[in-house]
């Protein structure tokens, strides 16, 4: 077991540093560079650039260097002093030219709040249902499940997030936009903020849990039919066992393991979704700050962005990588 | 269809069939895949709304009544004309009426009444405003329209009173064809480096699993919105297109580079190939002549089922403004005018480009799904 956690944390490593190279690359592919690009958004503001600030930068960033140096310097200073470059714009506050670690900082929790809850979501909703479905399989909720998880998958989160506004809008007069109302914006932490957030989070998780749900029910419903039709649960069955008990003991536990293997891809797919559902929502998380980084080509926030999803969703892959191990003894002894 | 294969197949086969009953056993593999497609209920149904759906789209200019950027003076935020039917002279003839706009006393929005006294018959093919087919010569014939004086709105008017139809029509090339492109690129690198990694194994192998692992991790949406920072604004509506073609095939290939790379892994050690090998057969002659061919039904169900997902990814990047940029139309551009949801109470029929994008995808789905079951051996 021990071996196993060494040996996944390990492979890691490489992955987390051509993860940085990658998103190097991508702050690199705009034309032009980032001081040109700096200086160019200043003097949109009208503001001069002072030739002492240019060179420091140009020391700062090692620009006008080899792209490895580039890349090295920018490295070395995320780990030495936790610093990712800095962003052009202000958001929200009044500081501008704000270090992107700062801002990332701000937006993360509720982003990853968002994608955990939407996570729990979908495997609370789809496994009882896909559990459900494969055992009455062709009847009307088998039937009803399977037209809804079609409709999930082709339903775009966008149209999806936009139909729901237009509803609650059109009947309650309430504009779901935001994680909170506006007298708890800036709140401190209380019960009655928690509770006002979960008048508006509902909206979000419902989006992006539904393709989860949908893509979901499917694998587990293929999965559990697979398992039922095998001769062991024939022979458990002949031998007098409940259905019950026979359905929970051995072929429900096996369906889980590709559900569990498959978090890797469910993960990125709730992140990537929630940048695209908070701005339709205007939520307060990475999504909306992405997006205008990458309009104004704010390519070292948009970069670090990236890479910080990233890295989350590589971690929460090894998490379940090992849930999957402590599950599944035969990977554990393999 | 089942009958002509039934016939076909054997007549061309050494062993005479002795009768009709029997003619099943000599059907090649790939009229058995076609006549288990064919009877997938679902499937057909994709077919008979993605192949309409699909002129629809190349002749476009034609369908529509109007161009894109034709603005009808005096039509904002137009409701969908009302199409009415009547007997003219003997004839059954669709006709419309006038409308007349005027102003809510209050809010200033638009309120168009229709004015019942002129009937303006529907025509068609009429002349319209001119086109141009493949950039090689102009047409002025469209499909159908009405009489100058006032203007048929199948699917309503937008902001600055474009026809909703027209547009929904000509923005179904970008929407419809980017899944094309993309796919057919990510074909290409999918097949090469899947083909690579599998065929020779060993640290190539691995260096490219875990590059591919990697591309999986990075959560999608957020890639394509860094990648697509990258086109210049610049650049016109084609090369806009081919960029973003590409930037969906970045994270596409992968997938496919799987399923090529598992499947040669299990072929490569098989005798026939090391037979090939032995005859003196090339790397690529081995790869293209006996191993491809094992898995193309597989590659085929992998590559429809790519195919909603660029569709979205497209509308997706559209909607937020880092894909088309206006004069190019796709759904997603067009969907933009919806993010103002409070309009929507009053301008529903901006969803509808919405609508067409569900429906694409649920079809492209249906074709998969009965491909797959058509495509698996297993499956009677």
């Amino acid at each position: 077991m021990l071996l196993v956690i060494v040996r996944r944390i390990l492979i890691l490593i490489p992955m987390l540093v051509m993860l940085s190279m990658t998103c190097f690359a991508i702050i690199q592919l705009p034309p032009g560079d980032y001081l040109s690009t700096y200086i160019l958004n200043l003097e949109n503001q009208g503001l001069v650039v002072d030739e002492a600030e240019v060179a420091r930068l140009t020391q700062r960033y090692g620009l006008g260097q080899p792209l490895h140096v580039q890349y090295l310097r920018w490295m070395r200073n995320f780990l030495a002093h936790g610093d990712l470059g800095r962003s052009f714009g202000s958001y929200g506050s009044s500081h501008s030219n704000k270090p992107v670690t700062d801002i990332i900082a701000e937006r993360l929790p509720a982003t990853i709040i968002i994608s955990i809850v939407s996570t729990i979501v979908v495997w609370a909703v789809a496994i009882p249902i896909g559990i459900y479905s494969a055992t009455h399989q062709y009847s009307l909720t088998d039937y009803v499940a399977t037209f809804v998880g079609f409709i999930g998958l082709a339903l775009p989160n966008f149209l999806f997030a936009i139909i729901i506004m237009w509803i609650v809008f059109a009947q309650t007069g309430h504009a779901v936009t935001g994680l909170f109302s506006l007298e708890f914006r800036h709140a401190p932490w209380s019960i009655a903020k928690a509770i006002d957030m979960l008048k508006n989070i509902w909206a979000p998780v419902l989006v992006l849990s539904t393709a989860g749900i949908a893509g979901m029910i499917r694998v587990m419903r293929a999965n559990l039919l697979d398992e039922l039709n095998k001769q062991y649960v024939v022979t458990a069955r002949s031998k007098g066992l409940s259905e019950r008990r026979l359905l929970w003991k051995y072929p429900v536990r096996i369906a889980f393991n590709p559900i569990f293997s498959t978090i890797g891809w469910l993960l990125p797919a709730i992140v990537g979704g929630e940048a695209l559902v908070s701005i339709v929502f205007n939520l307060n998380t990475i999504g909306p700050v992405l997006l205008s980084a990458v309009l104004r080509q704010d390519m070292y926030l948009a970069g670090s962005i990236i890479m910080i999803l990233s890295a989350l969703t590589l971690i929460g892959t090894l998490i379940s990588d090992l849930a999957l191990v402590w599950l599944d003894p035969r990977i554990r002894y393999d | 269809m089942d009958e002509a294969d039934n016939k076909g197949a054997p007549s061309h086969d050494l062993a005479p069939a002795p009768d009709a009953d029997s003619s099943i056993e000599y059907l090649s593999r790939a009229a058995l895949i076609r006549r288990r497609f064919w009877r997938h209920r679902l499937a057909r149904l994709g077919i008979a709304v993605l192949l309409p759906l699909y002129f629809l789209a190349i002749f476009a200019d034609f369908v529509a009544p109007y161009r894109a950027d034709t603005r009808l003076k005096g039509f904002k935020d137009a409701p969908p004309s009302v199409i009415r039917f009547g007997v003219e002279a003997n004839i059954f003839q669709p006709y419309v009426y006038a409308r007349k706009r005027s102003f809510h006393s209050k809010t200033f929005r638009e309120i168009y009444t229709e004015v019942e006294e002129v009937k303006y018959p529907i025509h068609f093919f009429v002349r319209g405003e001119p086109y141009s087919v493949l950039g090689l010569f102009e047409l002025d014939i469209h499909l159908f329209g009405v009489e100058d004086g006032t203007n048929i709105t199948l699917f309503g008017t937008d902001i600055v009173g474009r026809d909703l139809f027209s547009r929904t029509t000509i923005a179904a090339r970008v929407s419809l064809f980017i899944g094309l492109g993309g796919v057919a690129i990510s074909f290409v690198l999918g097949c090469l480096i899947g083909g690579i990694s599998g065929y020779f194994g060993g640290i190539i192998d691995e260096f490219i699993q875990r590059v591919i692992d990697l591309l999986i991790a990075i959560p999608t949406l957020p890639l394509w919105m860094a990648l697509s920072a990258a086109i210049p604004i610049k650049w016109s509506v084609t090369q806009t297109y081919f960029a973003i073609t590409i930037v969906l095939s970045v994270v596409g290939w992968t997938g496919l580079a799987r399923v090529v790379r598992g499947k040669l892994l299990s072929l490569r050690d098989l005798d026939f190939v090391t037979a090939a090998r032995l005859s003196g057969g090339s790397d690529l002659y081995v790869i293209t002549r006996h191993l491809l061919p094992n898995f193309a039904s597989h590659l085929i169900v992998s590559l429809t089922l790519a195919i909603p997902g660029m569709i979205l990814g497209e509308t997706a990047l559209s909607f937020i403004g880092l894909g088309m940029q206006e004069p190019g139309v796709s759904w997603g551009v067009l969907l933009q005018d919806t993010m103002n949801f409070g309009a929507l109470v009053h301008q529903p029929w901006k969803l509808i480009p919405g609508f067409f994008i569900i429906v694409t995808v649920l079809m492209f789905n249906f074709v998969g799904d009965g491909l797959r079951d058509a495509a698996d051996p297993y499956s009677l």
